[in-house]
C-alpha cells in the first residue's frame, strides 16, 4: 500500500480557499473584510503561502475596479491585477518577517498595481490609438446588459480620461476603491494635502465636463 | 457641491468584481498552483502537473479516478489544461519515451533535502536496470538510511518519469511499488527486463554477476553484464565473494563501496 496521505493532504487548507472562490462565493462579508486585511500582514509573516490566496481575495476586487477606471478596457486591467498580486507575491518572497508584519498592505500593493498602470499606458501610447471598446472581454450574457456596462464604462473612461493623471489616480482610488487619502498618498508618494486636493479638483473638473455633455 | 453627489454616486457604481478565475491565475502566475493535463503513459493514462519550474506530479489516471479526486488530493491548488505548453510536451513525450528525463525539467523544490537527494540518484539509474535500495543510500553518502530510501522513493512525486521502478530489494526481488507490484514488473519488462527471471535468480541468491575475461563484477542488469556471454558468466551471492575471487567491482553501475 502506497503511503502517499501524508504529501497528498499536507496543504488541504491552500486548496479549500481555493474551492470557496470557484464556487463563486465573491469573498468575504464587507465588515469582515477590514479586521482581514488589518491581521494579513501577520498571517503573511508567519505562512506566506498559506495566507497569499486571501490577500488576492480581500484585494482582488478593488485592485480590478480600480485598475479598470486606470486602463484602457478590461483585457488590460485583467493583465494588470493578475500581474500586480503576481508581482506582490514575489516581493513577499524577498521580505523577512519583520518587514511583511509592518506592510501596510493596500498602498503596498497599490503601488505596483499604478506602476503597472503606467507601464501599461505608456506601450499603449506607442501604438495608434484604438477605440476604448476594443477588445473587451464581454461578462454578461444577454446583449443588453453587456451594451448598458460597456456604455457606462465608457463613458467614465472617457470623463476620466480628461483629467490630468494624478487628479485621475485619486479620484479613482478615492472614490471607486474607497481607499483613504493616507492610503492614497503612501500609494502614489504625493503628500496627504497634495492627494485631497487631487481629489477635489478631479471631481471639479468631472462636473464641469458632465454639465458639458448635458448642454 | 449638491451637484457633487450624482457623480459620487456614478464613480461608486463603478466597483466590479474581479474575474473568477482571477485568483487562479495569480496562483499560477506565482508558481503557487500548478497546471495538469492528462496523457498517455508507459502504463496507460496518466494524470501530470507541472508549473514555472518544471514536473511535479505524475500519477496513473487508474489510481486517482476523476479530474476532480486528483484535484483534491493535489498538494496545491490545480487547474486543467488540454495540454502542457509545447517545449514541456516535447520533453515529457521524450522522457516518456526514452525512459529517462533528458531536458525534462522536474520541480522538487516542495520535497526534503534527503527525498530530493533519494530522486535525483534514481534519476540516473538507465532505462532497463535495476538497483537494490541500498544502493542509492550508499551512492548518497548515507549506507545507513536504507529503509528511508525505500520510504523516500514510495512518496515520489513523479514515478515513472522518476524511475523508482528501478529500485528493488536488496535481496534482488522486485518488491513493492506505490502503485502496486505488478504495474512495477509492468513497467521494467516495458523497458526488456524479465521479472520472472529477475525473481527466480534472486530467489537463487544471485545478486551479482562478473565476466571471467576482465574479472569485473556487476550488478546483473547493468550493461555491462548483459553483454557476458553464457560460457564466461559468473554469479556471486555477494561483492565479498566476488572479491575475493579476485573480481573488482564495475566503475559504471558500482555494485560495492
Amino acid at each position: 500500500m502506497r503511503s502517499t496521505n501524508v504529501s497528498w493532504c499536507s496543504s488541504q487548507n491552500f486548496s479549500g480557499i481555493r474551492k470557496c472562490n470557484a464556487e463563486g462565493t465573491g469573498g468575504v462579508l464587507p465588515c469582515e473584510m477590514t479586521t482581514a486585511v488589518d491581521q494579513l500582514p501577520i498571517r503573511l509573516a508567519a505562512d506566506r503561502d498559506g495566507a497569499f490566496p486571501d490577500l488576492v481575495r480581500h484585494l482582488q476586487d478593488g485592485v480590478y475596479s480600480g485598475v479598470l477606471q486606470l486602463t484602457r478596457n478590461r483585457h488590460d486591467a485583467e493583465d494588470v491585477t493578475q500581474e500586480t498580486f503576481v508581482r506582490v507575491y514575489r516581493a513577499l518572497r524577498g521580505y523577512d518577517e519583520d518587514r511583511i508584519k509592518n506592510l501596510q498592505l493596500r498602498p503596498w500593493v497599490w503601488t505596483i498595481a499604478l506602476n503597472l498602470c503606467r507601464n501599461r499606458a505608456r506601450s499603449v501610447a506607442r501604438h495608434a490609438e484604438a477605440p476604448l471598446v476594443g477588445d473587451r472581454v464581454d461578462v454578461f450574457e444577454d446583449a443588453a446588459s453587456q451594451a448598458l456596462e460597456n456604455a457606462v464604462l465608457d463613458e467614465w473612461h472617457q470623463r476620466l480620461a480628461a483629467l490630468p493623471r494624478p487628479q485621475r489616480t485619486a479620484v479613482v482610488l478615492h472614490h471607486v476603491v474607497g481607499l483613504p487619502h493616507a492610503e492614497i498618498a503612501d500609494s502614489t508618494g504625493r503628500s496627504e494635502s497634495t492627494t485631497r486636493s487631487d481629489v477635489r479638483r478631479g471631481l471639479a473638473r468631472l462636473r464641469t465636463l458632465i454639465e458639458e455633455e448635458t448642454r | 457641491m449638491t451637484s457633487d453627489e450624482p457623480i459620487l454616486e456614478g464613480l461608486a457604481a463603478l466597483q466590479r468584481t474581479a474575474p473568477v478565475d482571477l485568483l487562479d491565475r495569480v496562483l499560477l502566475g506565482a508558481d503557487l498552483a500548478d497546471s495538469y493535463t492528462e496523457i498517455e503513459g508507459p502504463t496507460g493514462r496518466a494524470f501530470v502537473a507541472w508549473n514555472g519550474r518544471g514536473v511535479t506530479t505524475f500519477v496513473p489516471v487508474e489510481a486517482v479516478g476523476t479530474r476532480d479526486a486528483f484535484e483534491a488530493r493535489h498538494p496545491r491548488a490545480a487547474s486543467f489544461v488540454d495540454a502542457p505548453p509545447d517545449a514541456l510536451s516535447r520533453h515529457l513525450e521524450l522522457a516518456i519515451e526514452t525512459g529517462r528525463l533528458g531536458g525534462l525539467p522536474v520541480d522538487l523544490s516542495s520535497l526534503g533535502d534527503f527525498q530530493r537527494k533519494v530522486l535525483q540518484k534514481c534519476a540516473e539509474i538507465p532505462p532497463g536496470e535495476i538497483r537494490p535500495y541500498g544502493w542509492i543510500a550508499r551512492e548518497i553518502d548515507n549506507p545507513g538510511a536504507v529503509r528511508a530510501v525505500g520510504t523516500a522513493l514510495g512518496r515520489n512525486p513523479v514515478p515513472v518519469l522518476i524511475p523508482c521502478h528501478r529500485v528493488v530489494r536488496t535481496d534482488g526481488r522486485i518488491g513493492n511499488y506505490a502503485y502496486g507490484s505488478p504495474m512495477k514488473r509492468q513497467l521494467l519488462e516495458h523497458e526488456g527486463l524479465d521479472p520472472d527471471a529477475i525473481e527466480i535468480a534472486a530467489r537463487r541468491g544471485v545478486r551479482l554477476v562478473g565476466s571471467d575475461t576482465t574479472g569485473i563484477y556487476c550488478f546483473p542488469t547493468c550493461s555491462h553484464a548483459k553483454r557476458i556471454t553464457d560460457t564466461h558468466r559468473v554469479e556471486f551471492r555477494s561483492e565479498e565473494d566476488a572479491e575475493a575471487d579476485g573480481y573488482r567491482a564495475c566503475k559504471v553501475c558500482r555494485p560495492a563501496a
